[in-house]
């Protein structure tokens, strides 16, 4: 595997020439913490942070996107006709991306990009971006990223890999586009024969730094309506009080409501995040709620994240172990906490 | 603390014994630092896992509206307030619940002491009125009264108003606290000014509604934000409809807003959301002089006319 080296000079220099053909999106920190965000001109990433507080997902799917036009003028030629929106799928560089985020892109891909339907919106955005990851050597306390088959220098749908080296980066390009922004921006200094042995030596440094594991093995093998009839989950959803922070936050939450609005004449078909938390999410037409009640909808999200993608693509549970919903989940329910439950294999009720 | 906690699952376990109660709801321990999880207990055995500490931020009277169970409850002030208001509106009954009052000493704010900190907290202890921070290989030690949660910095109800037992003795209650510092400078504000300062104290808002959630006042069925016969409200983030989620919200709260920060403490992306309650509550403080929560037989002024009312806004 190819690897470079590009110190300080190369990567300002390198991002001024990436910046004149496409745009650049990368961690920046507003107040108290880091978001993804489009950099401005000769504006540098800030690799200062351990991970963002909201997830990247929003750089392929944006928490509001607008689908179509559409005017209620009965005079206008184009009346009744959706007319797709414009959008603009210009090619885009996300610098610093960590593994676990960039993992649950391709976790999301496995229901967005399926033999029978594919979603048009994420495709071509997710095609036209470039992901430029940036390697964990600290992981928090509460990531878990190496028990849900990634971790933290997983080079898995990235396109390039940086490792922070004191005051360098060595840069593993993995796919072509990771090639091709290299040469744009002008990175051809190949690193030292050692360095792709330095880098699994940081590697493994930094995934024995690693303190949060789950177990899961056993969730692929018990039946699904054993665990959906499993007694803890009152216990589970009591706190719970229904927002959307841990679906708003989660890499690999991909659901969407569609809403039409209009304003005079004219009128949009968009897509807004949505949230399995909400009651309003499987409310049906009739009136009916197939979860009105909230021990249903926060087994909903346990059950879809470890079990029902595990049953459906046999590609791991959809979840990459990044923490933030055991971080920011206003009353503290923990993922690892319930995955553990579900995890057990004796059929008795546990003490929780 | 430990006190509290012991004295907590002693009557906890009282109660459940003597099925006085179907079930206690309180506090365990969380499984990240400055976090603890609502639960509920049903049985005498399982009182051990009651804990309090200054992490019991999150308002325990949001667990109580509609529920048709005898009910023990832990309540700080601002909970026993919140009790109040939900036996005014009617969303449980005296009789249902054994209220177990918790004189508090203020809960202290997580997004303050991670900023003070600066680096990843492993482990918070409490020692008596120090707060022991530690990461890695590193550990500082803060002064609580330095790291309250902002509303409890400026409490003036610290004990409970309502309670069928104390786990302690009452504490003082703070004088002289000037709760509207922050309401009058943005008062003072021209238009402008105001303007933007809403919009980037908004700016960050992913429309969650963890502050609604955490919520004890809003319980409305189907809230105007989800209401979609007709909608009310748009659901993308554009700024206008988040702006009128956030001013709707706290003028539904107007008079019943007793100030405990839960909505704060819930939003996962620091938006300071007390802001907009507390212009509300000090408007009715000064016009009705009323504050919520305080006596669970008088109803709050928006819900009630009197002759006397004030008047002086019609010209």
């Amino acid at each position: 595997m190819k690897v470079l080296k590009i110190n300080k000079d190369d990567w300002a220099n390198g991002l001024k020439k990436l910046g004149e053909s496409c745009r650049l999106l990368g961690p920046l920190k507003d107040g108290e913490f880091h978001n993804f965000k489009e950099l401005g001109q000769g504006e540098l990433p800030d690799f200062n942070f351990r991970n963002t507080r909201l997830s990247p997902k929003s750089i392929v799917y944006p928490q509001s996107e607008k689908m179509f036009d559409y005017t209620l003028d009965q005079n206008d030629p184009n009346h009744n006709i959706l007319k797709e929106a414009e959008k603009d799928y210009s090619p885009q560089v996300v610098l610093g991306i960590r593994p676990c985020d960039a993992k649950a892109l391709s976790l999301v891909k496995l229901n967005f990009d399926t033999p029978e339907y594919q979603d048009t919106y994420w495709l071509k955005r997710f095609e036209s971006t470039t992901l430029v990851g940036l390697a964990c050597h600290n992981p928090c306390s509460n990531c878990f990223c190496t028990s849900t088959g990634t971790g933290p220098f997983h080079p898995e749908a990235l396109d390039m890999l940086l490792v922070e080296d004191n005051d360098q980066f060595l840069a593993q390009i993995l796919t072509e586009k990771g090639e091709a922004i290299a040469k744009t921006a002008g990175w051809s200094t190949e690193a030292g024969s050692d360095a792709p042995a330095q880098i699994t030596a940081m590697k493994e440094a930094a995934e024995g730094r690693m303190t949060s594991f789950i177990s899961a093995e056993n969730l692929k093998n018990k039946s699904a309506m054993e665990i959906y009839e499993d007694p803890y989950w009152e216990d589970v959803s009591f706190s719970c009080i229904n927002c959307g922070t841990c679906t708003y936050l989660c890499p690999t939450c991909w659901c969407f409501d569609v809403q039409d609005e209009t304003c005079g004449n004219c009128g949009i078909r968009m897509r807004n995040w949505d949230s399995c938390m909400y009651p309003l999410f499987s409310l049906h037409g009739s009136g009916h709620n197939p979860r009105g009640q909230k021990l249903q909808r926060v087994r909903q999200r346990f059950m879809h994240k470890l079990k029902y993608f595990l049953d459906k693509y046999d590609e791991g549970i959809q979840c990459v172990g990044c923490g933030r919903c055991v971080r920011y989940c206003p009353v503290n329910i923990d993922i690892r906490r319930v995955c553990e439950l579900m995890n057990r294999s004796e059929a008795c009720p546990v003490t929780i | 603390m430990l006190e509290y906690t012991e004295k907590i699952r002693e009557i906890s376990k009282q109660l459940l014994k003597e099925c006085k109660v179907d079930m206690v709801i309180g506090f365990r321990k969380g499984t990240v630092p400055m976090m603890n999880e609502p639960t509920f207990i049903k049985s005498a055995d399982e009182v051990g896992q009651l804990v309090w500490d200054s992490n019991c931020g999150i308002n325990l009277a949001n667990y109580l509206t509609n529920r048709k169970e005898n009910i023990g409850i832990i309540a700080k002030g601002c909970d026993s307030r919140n009790i109040c208001v939900h036996l005014v509106e009617n969303k449980i009954r005296r009789e249902q619940l054994h209220i177990i009052g918790v004189p508090c000493k203020g809960m202290i704010d997580k997004t303050k002491i991670a900023d003070l900190f600066g680096k990843e907290i492993l482990n918070v202890e409490e020692d008596g009125e120090s707060i022991v921070v530690e990461g890695d290989g590193t550990a500082k030690v803060y002064k609580k009264k330095d790291v309250l949660q902002e509303n409890c910095a400026i409490c003036i109800h610290r004990n409970p108003v309502i309670y069928d037992d104390l786990v302690g003795d009452l504490v003082e209650e703070q004088k002289d606290v000037d709760r509207y510092e922050d309401v009058r400078k943005i008062e003072a504000m021209v238009p402008d000014q105001r303007w933007n300062y809403f919009d980037d104290l908004l700016k960050n808002c992913i429309r969650c509604y963890a502050c609604r959630n955490a919520c004890p006042l809003c319980y409305c069925p189907t809230c105007f934000v989800d209401e979609s016969r007709p909608q009310w409200v748009g659901k993308s983030i554009d700024p206008t409809d988040t702006r009128t989620f956030h001013f709707l919200r706290a003028y539904h709260c107007a008079g019943r807003c007793t100030d405990c920060g839960a909505c704060e403490r819930a939003c996962p992306v620091n938006i300071k959301v007390r802001t907009f309650t507390k212009k509300l509550e000090k408007d009715v403080k000064e016009l009705f002089n009323f504050e919520a929560g305080l006596n669970p037989d008088v109803r709050p002024p928006l819900d009630v006319y009197k002759t006397q009312d004030p008047e002086d806004f019609i010209k």
